[in-house]
Formats: C-alpha cells, sequence, structure tokens
C-alpha cells in the first residue's frame, strides 16, 4: 500500500516539473542581475542585444562594469533573426530591457512610443557628429553605436594571378572588362570572378537590401531627397547590370543561387574559388579566423555605372541604434546613459566596442585593425564620397522580400527583369502605403 | 469478453497512455484526482486559457505590445477576410492537410500490417521508421531543402524557392517522412489489441486475408485512426517550422501556409496596424482548425466498434 502512495505522489511530482518546466524562460541570464539588492543600487541595466556574434564579449564588458561600479548589468541576446519578437514580448514584462536598438527610421515607427528622448545626455554629446543620431520629430530617439562599411571584397592574390590590381577597377566598365576576362579564362585560371550570390535567407540581404541600396542612393542624390513615399527607379537599369554581372560571371549557374547560402559565398571566397564578394566590413572577423590575411585582401567600392564613379567609396552607415526604455524607472534610465557613456568613454569599453563590434561614431573611440574600415578610411581621405545607407527607409520587410524573389526569379529565368521593376517600384509605393 | 482484462485506450495529443483498470488505481484516482488535475488545469489556464482570451480580445485591437493597444472593433476582421495571400495560403494548406493527412495513414496503417507480423527484426525496423519524429521541424527543413534542391538541380529544374508545385511536393515528402512512423506506433498498438480469437475464427471461417483486413481489422482499429486522422490533420494545418525552413513561402508568398502567412503579417511589416491583422487571421485560423478537427473526430468516432 505504502508503496503505492510513493509511486502516486512521485507521478504527480513528475506531471507537476513537467507542466511547469515549459514555462521557464528559456533566455540564459547573466548572474549580475541577482545581485540587485545586494547593494541596494539606486538602478540597474537591462540590455537586449540585437548581435549575436557579440554576446560573449557583452557578457564580459557587462561583468566587468558591475565588479566597477556595482550596478547590476544584465545583457541578454535575442537569437538571431528573431529580434523584433523578442523586444514585443520582452518590454512588455515587469523586468523589461532599458536599452535596446531599432534600425533605422523604418524600425522606430514600431518604437518611437518607448525611446527615451536623449537629446540632455552625456552619451549624446560623445558622438561625433549630429548625424550619428536617430531623430524622432525633434526628440533624439536612437544613437548609433556602429559605422560599417560594404563593398566588393577582394582576393588581391588572385586576381594578380588573373593580370590585376585593384587599381584596374575604377568605374563599372572596368569592372565588368575584368570580370567577364576572369570568366573567359576560369578553366586555365582555376577560379571565377565573383562567390555565388546565393538568394538563400541567410545571404539574400546582400542583395536585396544592400545591392538595392546603390539605386536608391543615386536616385535619392539626384533629387535632392534622404526618404521618400514612391521610388522611381531611374536607376535600375545598372541594378540590373549589376546583378547580370553578378550571376553571369560566379561559382554556379544562375539557376542553382536560390538554394545557395551566406556560408556558401564565404567559404568559395576563404577557398580561392572566386576574387570578388560582396560583403562588409563584419566579415572581416569570419575571413581571418579562416586563415585569410590583410595583404590578399581590400575592399573596393561597388561601381554600378552610375553617378560620378570617380569619387565613389565604399557603402558606408549604419542601421543599429541603441535606445533607451522610456517606460523604465527613473533610476534605471540614468543607470542605462551612465553604463553606456561608461562603454564610449572608458578604456574597457572603447576596446571592446572597436574590437569586437567595429567603428564607433564617439570621441574617444579606440583606433581600429579592421582592414575593411581602415580601406574605407583610406578612401575618404583620398577625397572620394561614401555612399550613405539609404536601405534603413525601404518601407518594410515585405518589400525587401518581393526584390528578392523577383531577383531569384529572374536569375533563374523563370522570371523577368519587369517583374523585378515591378517588384522595386510598384512594391515602394503599395508597402509604403501600408505601413503609413 | 472478460470486462476486467478489457485494454482501454486513452490519447492526449502528445501521446497515447494505456493502462489496465486496476481496482486499486480505480479508487485511488477517484479519491486523489484534485491532485492529479489541478496542477494541469493551472498551467492550462495560465499557459493557454489566459492568453488565448487576451489573443481573442486584442483582434479586436491595434497594438505594437500587449500593453499599449487601443480597441477599433471588427477592421482587423474585414482586412483579414478580404486578404488575397490569407486565402491564397489558406486553400494551400487545405489541400496540403488532404493529400498529407490520405498518404501518411495509409502508408503508416500499410507499415504497421507489415510490422505486425511475424518477420525477422521486425523490432529495428520499428525503431528505424520512428526515428525521423525525433529530429526537430527545422532541422529537417533544411536538410531536405539541400536533398530536393540536389536533386532539382541536376535535374534542370527550377528549385524548391522558385516554383510552389515542387514546393508542395517537397514539403508532403518531408511530412510523410517525418510523420509515418510516429502514426505507424499507433497503428501497431491497435492491431496489437485485436484478440488473436478474433483473427482465428474468421479464418476457420474461411475469411480471405482482404476480408480480414477490412472487415475485422480496420474496424477494430478505428479508435487508432481516429487519434491518427486527427494528429495528422492539426500538424498539417498548423504546420510552421517545416513551412519556413523548407520554402519559406517562396515564389513570392506561393507556398506559404496559414500559420506562416500570419507569422509574416506580423512581422514582415511595421506599423501597429499589422500586429492586428494578424491576431485577428490568427483567431480565425484558430476556429478553423478546432472546427475541422471536431468534424473529424465526430466523423471517425461514429465509426469505432466496441470490443
Amino acid at each position: 500500500m505504502k508503496r503505492k502512495k510513493v509511486l502516486a505522489l512521485g507521478l504527480i511530482a513528475m506531471m507537476s516539473a513537467m507542466t511547469f518546466a515549459g514555462c521557464g524562460s528559456s533566455a540564459s541570464k547573466d548572474g549580475a542581475g541577482d545581485s540587485a539588492s545586494a547593494d541596494g543600487a539606486s538602478g540597474k541595466v537591462y540590455y537586449l542585444n540585437f548581435k549575436p556574434e557579440a554576446d560573449e564579449a557583452w557578457q564580459k564588458i557587462a561583468k566587468q562594469y558591475t565588479e566597477e561600479t556595482g550596478v547590476p548589468v544584465t545583457v541578454i541576446t535575442a537569437a538571431s533573426g528573431t529580434y523584433e519578437e523578442t523586444l514585443s514580448s520582452e518590454i512588455v514584462k515587469d523586468e523589461a530591457p532599458t536599452l535596446f536598438q531599432v534600425n533605422g527610421p523604418v524600425g522606430l515607427a514600431n518604437w518611437a512610443d518607448y525611446c527615451y528622448d536623449l537629446k540632455d545626455s552625456s552619451l549624446y554629446n560623445e558622438l561625433t557628429s549630429d548625424s550619428f543620431a536617430l531623430y524622432n520629430d525633434d526628440a533624439v530617439a536612437g544613437i548609433a553605436y556602429v559605422i560599417e562599411s560594404y563593398g566588393i571584397i577582394t582576393n588581391t592574390k588572385l586576381l594578380e594571378e588573373a593580370g590585376y590590381t585593384t587599381d584596374d577597377i575604377q568605374s563599372f566598365d572596368d569592372l565588368k572588362k575584368v570580370a567577364e576576362d576572369i570568366t573567359a579564362r576560369s578553366s586555365e585560371l582555376g577560379f571565377s570572378a565573383f562567390t555565388s550570390a546565393g538568394m538563400d535567407g541567410s545571404s539574400d540581404w546582400r542583395f536585396k537590401t544592400h545591392l538595392a541600396n546603390l539605386p536608391i542612393y543615386f536616385e535619392y542624390q539626384d533629387k535632392g531627397i534622404d526618404s521618400t513615399d514612391a521610388i522611381e527607379g531611374k536607376y535600375l537599369d545598372n541594378y540590373k547590370a549589376i546583378w547580370d554581372l553578378y550571376i553571369n560571371n560566379s561559382t554556379c549557374k544562375p539557376a542553382d543561387l536560390a538554394g545557395k547560402t551566406g556560408d556558401d559565398a564565404e567559404n568559395e571566397f576563404v577557398e580561392g574559388k572566386a576574387v570578388f564578394f560582396q560583403n562588409g566590413s563584419w566579415e572581416y572577423a569570419n575571413l581571418t579566423d579562416k586563415g585569410m590575411t590583410d595583404d590578399e585582401l581590400a575592399m573596393i567600392p561597388i561601381y554600378i555605372g552610375a553617378g560620378d564613379e570617380k569619387n565613389q567609396g565604399l557603402c558606408t552607415g549604419t542601421e543599429n541604434f541603441w535606445c533607451v526604455n522610456s517606460e523604465a524607472s527613473e533610476e534605471d534610465i540614468q543607470a542605462t546613459i551612465d553604463f553606456l557613456t561608461w562603454m564610449v568613454t572608458s578604456e574597457a569599453g572603447t576596446k571592446m566596442l572597436s574590437e569586437q563590434i567595429g567603428v564607433i561614431p564617439f570621441k574617444k573611440a579606440a583606433d581600429t585593425t579592421n582592414l575593411f574600415v581602415l580601406n574605407d578610411r583610406a578612401y575618404t581621405e583620398a577625397g572620394k564620397t561614401p555612399v550613405s545607407w539609404n536601405f534603413t527607409t525601404m518601407p518594410s520587410e515585405e518589400w525587401k522580400n518581393g526584390v528578392g524573389s523577383a531577383l531569384t526569379a529572374y536569375a533563374a529565368g523563370t522570371g523577368s527583369w519587369d517583374d523585378v521593376v515591378s517588384a522595386f517600384v510598384d512594391g515602394w509605393a503599395s508597402e509604403y502605403a501600408a505601413s503609413h | 469478453m472478460n470486462k476486467s482484462k478489457a485494454v482501454k485506450l486513452r490519447f492526449c495529443e502528445w501521446g497515447m497512455i494505456i493502462f489496465r483498470e486496476d481496482h486499486f488505481m480505480e479508487k485511488a484516482i477517484r479519491r486523489y484526482w484534485p491532485i492529479f488535475v489541478l496542477p494541469t488545469l493551472a498551467a492550462f489556464s495560465v499557459g493557454f486559457i489566459y492568453p488565448f482570451v487576451q489573443g481573442l480580445y486584442l483582434s479586436f485591437c491595434k497594438f505594437t505590445t500587449i500593453k499599449k493597444s487601443t480597441f477599433i472593433g471588427f477592421g482587423n476582421y474585414a482586412y483579414a477576410i478580404t486578404d488575397a495571400d490569407f486565402w491564397h495560403s489558406f486553400w494551400f494548406t487545405a489541400l496540403f492537410t488532404v493529400v498529407s493527412t490520405v498518404l501518411i495513414n495509409v502508408i503508416a496503417f500499410a507499415i504497421a500490417l507489415a510490422l505486425t507480423k511475424e518477420i525477422k527484426g521486425s523490432n529495428f525496423f520499428r525503431t528505424v521508421f520512428f526515428m525521423p519524429n525525433l529530429i526537430g521541424g527545422i532541422v529537417l527543413g533544411y536538410i531536405w531543402q539541400i536533398l530536393i534542391n540536389c536533386v532539382l538541380s541536376i535535374a534542370e529544374k527550377p528549385l524548391l524557392a522558385l516554383d510552389a508545385t515542387y514546393g508542395f511536393i517537397g514539403l508532403t515528402i518531408l511530412m510523410c517522412w517525418q510523420q509515418i512512423g510516429y502514426m505507424m506506433i499507433i497503428y501497431i498498438a491497435g492491431l496489437q489489441s485485436i484478440p488473436d480469437d478474433y483473427i482465428e475464427a474468421a479464418k476457420i471461417d474461411g475469411a480471405t486475408s482482404g476480408q480480414i483486413l477490412f472487415r475485422i481489422k480496420i474496424p477494430n482499429v478505428m479508435p487508432s485512426i481516429t487519434i491518427c486522422s486527427f494528429l495528422t490533420i492539426t500538424n498539417g494545418f498548423k504546420l510552421f517550422d517545416q513551412n519556413l525552413a523548407l520554402t519559406g513561402g517562396e515564389p513570392a508568398h506561393a507556398s506559404e501556409m496559414l500559420a506562416l502567412n500570419i507569422y509574416n503579417t506580423f512581422y514582415s511589416r511595421t506599423g501597429p496596424q499589422w500586429k492586428g491583422y494578424g491576431q485577428a487571421k490568427a483567431v480565425i485560423f484558430c476556429i478553423m482548425v478546432i472546427l475541422i478537427s471536431m468534424i473529424q473526430l465526430k466523423f471517425t468516432k461514429s465509426k469505432e466498434v466496441q470490443q
């Protein structure tokens, strides 16, 4: 009898454990938050981090800050590609993030209600230029914390083997000439011009977002605007030209691009199967980790045959803005601003940001060893104008997906270029209307 | 038949519990039922009923987060039922559910029949067939994407992301591969619970194996058919992970199923109205799934026989 009772109790315990286990939080919390009450400190910081690749560095720096100041800092990183979802659910909790991020003006539209005005904060004063702040009317809703560049990453050794140097590429026509020459001799050389322009979800942003920035940028430049409710598509022929160049001079046939991933392109580049690889300064660590060295790497501008090509630099800008949660308590808001100010002024903080994140737009930024960032600096110093990041004004994710689908179908031959134009121009107008 | 020996099958969504009626256990359950029911009921209320009611309310609102919502009435529903993509995904999902339910159940039952015959290594085969079910949907989706794309590329056909027909076929293959093993286990349990004397008596009476199958085995495994068709229909309707990983709804939403359509409505545009639209679609979706599975349960239950 007794045994049965024990058995019954055991079953109940197991059932309860099973039903409640599902309710537990799956996010990994750093221990720092636990010491909140220990010293009775006036505020605490909870950062919902966007960049999974920098999670470890954030955890470490948070711990160091807590040791130095006694202010608890919790850093939780959203899984890749789920930031909006995670933020939506975290922000309504009692212990909501005091610090989060938005991706430019379109992202801000969702979160403007939650953004504390940072105009009078010590953090805002540390910015090297007003242009790195994200404004919501007059309020400073966000502060950019990293400046990144993208362009065509070039394997200079292979380029030399083909008989060229980066100096030979000063315009779209040069790039086309070099790429097509490499394609013509690819069996003899043993490599192709471009890595696969994969349109899998892990890679399609390079073309539907980053490459699409160029025709948008040149149109904005012509019209002297920095956002629009309807794009005209004036430079779409140039977009077609560069896309054709990518897909026809690549390591694989255009029809296979639909299934190629970001890793595929990266591996092809590292293995020396292609000379050119469109990507950004954030890719530097991945390439060097896989054994590539500075003397075989360079980043050159993406020429599309528009504007003043002689003076065109890399595409440089930001889409990452820190926002402080206005719903948090006053002490927490202050603690968060103090933490960020420390991050961008102290030696430890700036060093971590420069090494792990990239160039930061703050007065006391530590120097960087990222070659692509140095490339960007050299272009700017030579008097070239960087292409700004206008893809933050793209009307919605839905618009990007529409352009991506059309590009994929065009590459495979199941769709026409007219579909791309329609997704680009008509899609812009309808998506802009849908989001406003 | 001796009642105390009768085996009752009780099922719940994530598995099945078989227990022999036992006088002691029955008494214990009668006395201690609150201890068994209450923890689950509490978890169910917190984890399901409360969010469901809140979700129902939010479907009438414009909102960014669940705390900042403004009531707007039936506007969200008006949008949801006029959205062409939503209806496209509904029909795509419905077709997929029909095809996958039929295929999975027929094949799973056939395998179960084969593996209840006394052949060497049938335990080994049962394990092998069950194994795909242990892999998560996202992982399976990506693995099958690579496999199918590779085959399509060699055959010089458009890849999965370019053609919704291949996307549909791919999803069907993937779901069959994943679920047949699970349903097979349920059918095996059903087949094994048919008393041997029934079949023996039929054989003596000179029944053919076809007659044994259709007149004895199938009527007696109706409870298994009920639960298996319930599981496959709801799984088909609710499919999300595999759809996201295998086709991602490409090309241009053509292979997008209902759950993915709701997700995309929620997250692919900014602005508070989109959350409300997504929420309204989710409520419609929920009602649809409940209705369809109720009809199915009623239909198959009516065919069950008492042993």
